[in-house]
C-alpha cells in the first residue's frame, strides 16, 4: 500500500471536504484554462493580423525602421528583384516561404481636386496577386473569412482608401460610405487645401471623373529627387482599416503606380521585401539564414531584417498585458487553491491525531506520516487538474458552439468568440501541474506538522 | 533470560508550570516469554513505563535496553524499525485504521517490516484463524463488535512476530465476559508463539493469567513479582 491506497481511502473517508476542496480546484483550473484558452486566440489572431497584412518579416534598407517613414524614397531597395530571387531560391529559406513579395510606403497628400479638399495619407503600393496568396495563411485554423484585396482585377490607377479618408474628402457617396454626415460649406472653402503650385500640378494630372458615382483622388509624393508628383487614382473602394488613425490615412494602390509616384522614370525601388512563412515558429530561423544572406551574397547594399513583432509594437504590448494578465489571476487562484488544500489537510492531520500516534507506534516513520499526507495532497491536486481540464475544455466546447462574436482590437468585422483550451498542450499541462504543485506544497506544512507529532501526545488525543 | 532492562529510568512530564514525575529511579527486568502486568492506581506512572519500554517515550535519564538494544543512542527512524521489527502494540481503543479492512489492519504492520506477499497473506490468514476472524477479513473495523476489534488489535499486534507485545488496559473497554476471552486468547497466544506480553491493568482477570506482575506507585516500583511468588500469594 499501498500508500496511495490508503491515501485515496482516507479522502473518501470525509467525502463533503474532499468534494470542496476538489471543486475549489477545479474552478480555479477551470478559469485559468478558459481565460489562457481565450487570451492564447487573441494572441493568434492578432498575429494572424499581422501577418496576413505584413508578413512574418520584412527586408528593409537599413535604418529604414527608424528613419524612413520621413522620406521613403530615400530608403528604398534598389535591386529588390534580386534579392527576392536569391530569398526565393535559398535552398534553406525556401521550404519555409508561403510568399515573397515586394512594398512601397509612403506618405503625401490625397485630395480631391473636385471638392477642393485634401488630407495627408500614408500610401502602401502592394503586388496584388501576392497579397491575395498571404491572404490564405491560416497556421491557428482561425474562423476566418477573409476575401481577396480589393485591387484585385483593377487597373494600376486604381485604389483604396480607408473610410476616414473618404469621409475627409467627400468621397463618402460614390464610395457608400456609412456614418458620413456632410460637411458644412463654409468649412470645405476656408482657403485652399495646398499651395497653388501642388495645386495646379494636381490640375495637370488629374482626370475628370467618367460619372457621379466614380470617385478620384490626386496623391502627391516627393519624388526620389524632393521634387513633387502627383498620381491620379480611380478610388475602388473605401475600406475600414480598425484604428481610426490608420483609417483616416489609409490610401492602398498597385506597387507599379506607387513606383511610379517615387521614382518617375528612374530604376523602380522597393522600400521593404515581405516574407510570409509557413509557421511563425520558423521565424529564428528564417532570420538568422536571411541576415547570413544580407552579409554575403546581399551585401552590396546595406539592408536589414525586422521581425513582426519589431515593426508592429502594438502586438508585443498585448500579448504582454495578456500575460501579465494570466500571471496575476494565476497566482491568485494558487494562493486561494494553497489555503484551501492547507486547511483542509490541517483538518486532517488533526482529526486523525490518534491515528498518526497509532502508526508510529506500530513503527511508521516520520517520514512515511509526511508522506502519506503529501499523498493524499497529489491525489487532491491530480484528480482536481484532471476534472478541471475536462470541464475547462467542456466549457470551451460550449463557448465555442455558442455562437457570441466580438470584435478584436484593429480589426473590422466581429469574429466568433473562441476558447482555445483544446490543442493548447503546454496551457494544460503547465496549468495541471502548476495546480499539482500548489496542491503539494499546501500539504507540506501539515504533514510535517503531522511527522513531527510526539506519539505519546498523539495516542492521548482526544 | 530479560527481554527488556530498565536502569534508573525517570520521566517527568510538566503540566502547566508544574514539573510532575511519571518515573522515579525506576529499575526493572521484564522477562522474555511471560504475561507481564503493570498494575497501580490512575497517574502511578503506568502507561508512562508501558511507554517507555514500548520505545515510544523517551525517558529523562536513565538506561533501557530493549532486545539487546540501548534504545536511547537510536535515532527517530532507527526506533521506527525497530518497533516494526521487536515491538507489537495492542491500544485500550483498539486504534485500528477504519479506512482499511480487517485483513489490511492486519497487513499494515507487515508492510512496514517488508514481509513478502506470499508470506504476508499465509501469516494473516493463520493469525485471524487464531483470534476467530477468518470470515471477517473484508470487514472494515466499523462493522466490528467492541471484542472483535480488539481481536483484529492482538493480530495486528502479532503480524510481524515481534517479540514482545505492549498492551495498554485492553479490556477496558469491554464488558467483563469479552474480557475474559480476549485475555484467553491472549494467553494462548502467547504461549503458542513464545513472545512476551505487558500489560497496564487493573483488571483481576488479566492480574490473575499474569506470569510476573509490577505494582508501580507515584512513579516508582513498589512491587515486582514472579510466577512463584503470585502463586503463594494466591494460596
Amino acid at each position: 500500500m499501498r500508500t496511495w491506497s490508503l491515501a485515496l481511502r482516507n479522502l473518501l473517508r470525509n467525502r463533503r471536504r474532499s468534494l470542496t476542496t476538489l471543486m475549489a480546484m477545479v474552478i480555479g483550473a477551470v478559469t485559468i484554462l478558459t481565460f489562457g484558452g481565450y487570451s492564447r486566440n487573441i494572441t493568434y489572431s492578432l498575429q494572424t493580423g499581422y501577418v496576413l497584412r505584413g508578413g512574418h518579416l520584412q527586408v528593409q534598407r537599413k535604418d529604414y525602421f527608424l528613419y524612413g517613414s520621413g522620406n521613403p524614397a530615400a530608403y528604398g531597395i534598389a535591386d529588390y528583384q534580386r534579392v527576392i530571387e536569391v530569398i526565393e531560391h535559398d535552398p534553406v529559406l525556401s521550404p519555409m516561404l508561403t510568399v515573397v513579395t515586394p512594398t512601397i510606403s509612403l506618405g503625401g497628400i490625397a485630395g480631391n481636386f473636385a471638392a477642393g479638399v485634401s488630407r495627408t495619407v500614408v500610401g502602401t503600393g502592394v503586388v496584388v496577386a501576392d497579397r491575395n496568396r498571404m491572404r490564405r495563411w491560416n497556421d491557428y485554423g482561425l474562423p476566418l473569412n477573409i476575401g481577396p484585396v480589393a485591387l484585385t482585377g483593377t487597373a494600376e490607377d486604381a485604389a483604396v482608401i480607408g473610410t476616414g479618408v473618404a469621409r475627409v474628402l467627400q468621397l463618402c457617396r460614390p464610395l457608400a460610405v456609412a456614418d458620413c454626415p456632410q460637411q458644412a460649406k463654409a468649412e470645405q472653402t476656408q482657403g485652399n487645401p495646398a499651395p497653388d503650385d501642388i495645386i495646379g500640378l494636381a490640375r495637370q494630372e488629374s482626370r475628370p471623373a467618367a460619372s457621379t458615382d466614380e470617385a478620384r483622388i490626386e496623391l502627391l509624393a516627393a519624388n526620389v529627387h524632393g521634387a513633387p508628383n502627383v498620381a491620379s487614382l480611380r478610388v475602388v473602394k473605401a475600406e475600414q482599416q480598425g484604428f481610426k488613425e490608420f483609417d483616416d490615412m489609409y490610401v492602398g494602390l498597385h506597387l507599379a503606380e506607387a513606383q511610379r509616384l517615387l521614382y518617375g522614370g528612374d530604376k523602380p525601388e522597393v522600400t521593404a521585401v515581405v516574407i510570409q512563412l509557413v509557421h511563425t515558429g520558423q521565424i529564428p530561423a528564417a532570420r538568422a539564414r536571411l541576415e547570413e544572406l544580407l552579409a554575403t551574397t546581399l551585401k552590396s547594399e546595406p539592408l536589414e531584417v525586422q521581425d513582426f513583432e519589431t515593426l508592429n509594437p502594438f502586438y508585443g504590448q498585448a500579448v504582454g498585458m495578456f500575460a501579465a494578465i494570466f500571471g496575476f489571476m494565476a497566482v491568485l487562484i494558487a494562493a486561494i487553491v494553497l489555503f484551501t488544500v492547507s486547511n483542509t489537510m490541517s483538518m486532517a492531520v488533526v482529526e486523525r491525531t490518534t491515528e498518526i500516534g497509532t502508526l508510529r507506534a506500530m513503527g511508521l516513520r516520520r517520514s512515511g506520516i509526511r508522506r502519506l499526507f503529501v499523498c493524499e495532497a497529489l491525489l487532491l491536486g491530480c484528480i482536481g487538474a484532471a476534472v478541471g481540464v475536462v470541464a475547462a475544455l467542456g466549457l470551451a466546447w460550449l463557448i465555442n458552439h455558442s455562437g457570441l462574436t466580438w470584435l478584436p482590437p484593429g480589426q473590422v468585422d466581429p469574429v466568433p468568440l473562441t476558447v482555445r483550451v483544446w490543442g493548447e498542450t503546454r496551457l494544460m499541462v503547465g496549468s495541471a501541474a502548476g495546480l499539482i504543485v500548489v496542491a503539494v506544497l499546501s500539504a507540506w506544512w501539515p504533514a510535517r506538522r503531522a511527522g513531527r507529532m510526539i506519539i505519546v501526545d498523539a495516542l492521548r488525543h482526544v | 533470560m530479560s527481554l527488556v532492562t530498565l536502569n534508573r529510568v525517570n520521566k517527568t512530564y510538566r503540566l502547566d508550570a508544574v514539573d510532575v514525575p511519571a518515573l522515579v529511579d525506576v529499575d526493572l527486568e521484564i522477562r522474555a516469554d511471560c504475561f507481564t502486568v503493570i498494575s497501580g492506581p490512575s497517574g502511578s506512572g503506568k502507561t508512562t513505563l508501558l511507554n517507555v519500554i514500548g520505545c515510544i517515550d523517551h525517558p529523562d535519564r536513565g538506561e533501557v535496553t530493549v532486545a539487546g538494544q540501548e534504545v536511547r543512542k537510536m535515532s527517530d527512524d532507527a526506533l521506527s524499525d525497530f518497533r516494526a521489527r521487536h515491538i507489537g502494540f495492542i491500544f485500550q481503543s483498539f486504534n485500528l485504521l477504519p479506512v482499511l479492512t480487517v485483513y489490511e489492519n492486519v497487513e499494515y504492520p507487515l508492510l512496514l517490516s517488508g514481509v513478502p506477499g506470499g508470506e504476508r497473506r499465509r501469516r494473516i490468514e493463520t493469525l485471524l484463524e487464531a483470534v476467530g476472524l477468518a470470515d471477517k477479513a473484508r470487514n472494515l473495523p466499523g462493522q466490528l463488535s467492541g471484542g472483535q476489534r480488539q481481536r483484529v488489535a492482538i493480530a495486528r499486534a502479532l503480524a510481524p512476530s515481534p517479540q514482545m507485545v505492549l498492551a495498554d488496559e485492553p479490556t477496558a473497554n469491554l464488558d467483563s465476559h469479552t474480557g475474559e476471552a480476549i485475555i484467553d486468547l491472549m494467553r494462548r497466544v502467547q504461549r503458542e508463539q513464545h513472545v512476551s506480553f505487558v500489560f497496564s491493568s487493573h483488571d483481576p482477570q488479566v492480574m490473575a493469567a499474569a506470569d510476573d506482575a509490577v505494582r508501580i506507585r507515584d512513579g516508582q516500583i513498589e512491587k515486582a513479582e514472579r510466577r512463584e511468588a503470585l502463586a503463594r500469594e494466591t494460596a
